[in-house]
């Protein structure tokens, strides 16, 4: 068979199977994330089918997931919504960095990973799932709930913090000087600050390259200016994946949100490729000597997440019950841990960090929705009104 | 009385508006971003938690504005009845057999030949307040006019015999 027909059935039976297990996982109400994950260790090296003649294209298209993940971000978020949360829970985000970085780092040093290595897996537990978190706070209608706010200005200074953490961890896996690593920072930090003062005070400016009126070209032009700058930030080694975040925060008003309605479908085609590629490139077979690392690793970062969840909403002057919620609520890990593993494996850090990756994602993400449900439960309830009680 | 709105943002979301009523419950509006909205309602014991949460689309919002406002507004027109004032509020329905259907306000020459003031029709559901002469009546209005009893009485009458 010629090579394009085969890539043409490969990549169309697995989207095709991706679509019918993302309906199971949505019957089951959790993220598709990990069954992603799953197929993609099935098909890939050492897995039960390999896929050879769609590798290459699962490669590009998951470095345009990566791409169109963060642009989204930078959609979603208003320059004016960055600098307020970052006004306003600087300390949150300060604890919540401390908290859960630090166990990955002293994990991956514990491992005998080298200081690299340790850097990522800092921020592979770091970071929470900004998208499986927002989605399981809809489908439990929190979103009203008072400490809600708390949560997701955590959530939007961590993804903050990564426009600084990436451009960092990519120059550190090149193996850069230290001396290298402080320029591709001083380079992202200017950047950001750029692009955030245009944002705010020329805001339209960015967006009038674009019309709202014509779909398509709205489409071409906005997908293009998001690859061009992401290439170009790579090129100075600044993390494409930032460059495109970049570009979400400086389109703004009409444009931002016209541009995120025709660009979801995109990324979910293109970060579900992102998933599948990471588990095609990770061999299932070196994930079993992994596993228990990794669910001791997850124990360990549930607990602390949940900490300073709980602590930030206690600030916040939110009761006890609305603490609970807040801390399970941001255990889930997802998109970004395997983004920035993908960043440290690409460059041939640590060959486990990958399999420790998946597996570590995969426990946090299904088990984490399941915790944030916890505080409903009639038992948690009693717990804590007996608990109240008691100190009346 | 003013009554406290709070506005709180929802980053990624929207923003969210509460309002906490005289016996302390909060009612709060979620609107999303994609313009759809959510109301919702707070647990007694655990206030920082909504017990429920309803999903609006444009058209049951709206509705339920005008339901809102229409009662408020009716409301505020029957504290207006006063014994010591002589002043009473009535509604008074506009029916099919009256020669007014189809014409306009202006017509009944309700003010010179009552003292009446008509300050609102309600019509189906939906108050106009403070309606012009020119404004056509229709059978089935509810003709809310503020006067005295004799006055209301001779309007009532006006409005059904002509």
């Amino acid at each position: 068979m010629h090579e394009t027909t085969v890539l043409l059935i490969e990549v169309g039976a697995l989207l095709l199977g991706l679509s019918l297990l993302g309906r199971l996982a949505g019957r089951f109400g959790i993220s598709p994330i990990p069954f992603y994950l799953l197929a993609g260790l099935i098909f890939g090296h050492g897995g039960f089918v390999p896929l050879d003649a769609s590798e290459e294209f699962f490669e590009v298209g998951s470095e345009i997931g990566v791409i169109l993940l963060l642009a989204m971000l930078g959609l979603e978020y208003s320059a004016d919504e960055l600098l307020g949360n970052l006004k306003r829970s600087r300390l949150a985000g300060l604890m919540d960095a401390l908290l859960n970085a630090t166990p990955g780092a002293l994990f991956a040093l514990a491992l005998g990973w080298g200081p690299v290595a340790a850097v990522a897996l800092a921020g592979v537990t770091w970071v929470s799932s900004s998208g499986v978190i927002a989605k399981v706070l809809r489908d439990l209608g929190r979103l009203s709930n008072r400490e809600t706010p708390v949560l997701l200005s955590i959530l939007v200074i961590e993804d903050l913090a990564m426009a600084f953490y990436l451009p960092l961890l990519s120059a550190l896996v090149i193996g850069a000087s230290i001396a290298e690593g402080a320029i591709a920072l001083a380079i992202a930090v200017a950047a950001v600050l750029v692009i955030l003062y245009i944002a705010l005070n020329h805001g339209r400016v960015v967006s009038r390259l674009f019309s709202t009126k014509d779909k398509e070209s709205l489409l071409l032009g906005v997908l293009g200016l998001t690859m061009l700058v992401a290439g170009l930030a790579a090129e100075v080694n600044v993390s494409s994946a930032v460059g495109a975040f970049l570009v979400g925060i400086a389109l703004s008003g009409k444009v931002a949100h016209s541009a995120v309605e025709l660009l979801t479908p995109l990324r979910d085609l293109f970060a579900a490729i992102f998933f599948v590629f990471f588990g095609l490139s990770t061999d299932p077979a070196a994930i079993v000597p992994v596993l228990l690392p990794a669910a001791l690793l997850a124990a360990i970062t549930i607990v602390t997440k949940t900490l300073t969840g709980y602590l930030a909403a206690k600030r916040a002057g939110i009761g006890i019950p609305g603490r609970w919620r807040t801390g399970l609520g941001l255990t889930p890990r997802g998109e970004f841990s395997i983004v920035i593993a993908s960043l440290a494996v690409a460059s041939g850090v640590e060959p486990q960090l990958a399999p420790l990756a998946t597996a570590y994602v995969l426990i946090t993400v299904i088990v984490g929705p399941i915790l944030t449900r916890v505080p409903d439960a009639l038992w948690f309830k009693d717990a804590v009104r007996s608990h109240l009680a008691k100190q009346a | 009385m003013a009554v406290r709105i709070e506005k709180v943002d929802l980053p990624g979301i929207g923003f969210r508006h509460d309002v906490v009523v005289s016996n302390g419950r909060r009612i709060s509006v979620v609107s999303h971003r994609d313009g759809s909205r959510e109301l919702a309602l707070f647990d007694e014991i655990d206030p920082d938690a909504s017990t429920d949460s309803i999903a609006l689309n444009d058209q049951e919002a709206a509705a339920l504005a005008d339901l809102l406002g229409n009662t408020v507004q009716l409301g505020q027109l029957s504290s207006l009845t006063n014994e010591e004032t002589g002043l009473f509020t009535e509604h008074l329905l506009l029916g099919a057999s009256s020669k007014y259907a189809g014409h306009p306000l202006g017509d009944t020459k309700a003010r010179t030949r009552t003292s009446v003031s008509i300050v609102a029709i309600s019509r189906d559901g939906a108050v106009i307040p403070s309606p012009k002469p020119d404004f056509v009546l229709e059978s089935g209005d509810s003709i809310v006019a503020v006067g005295t009893r004799q006055g209301l009485d001779k309007l009532a009458n006006i409005l059904a015999d002509g």
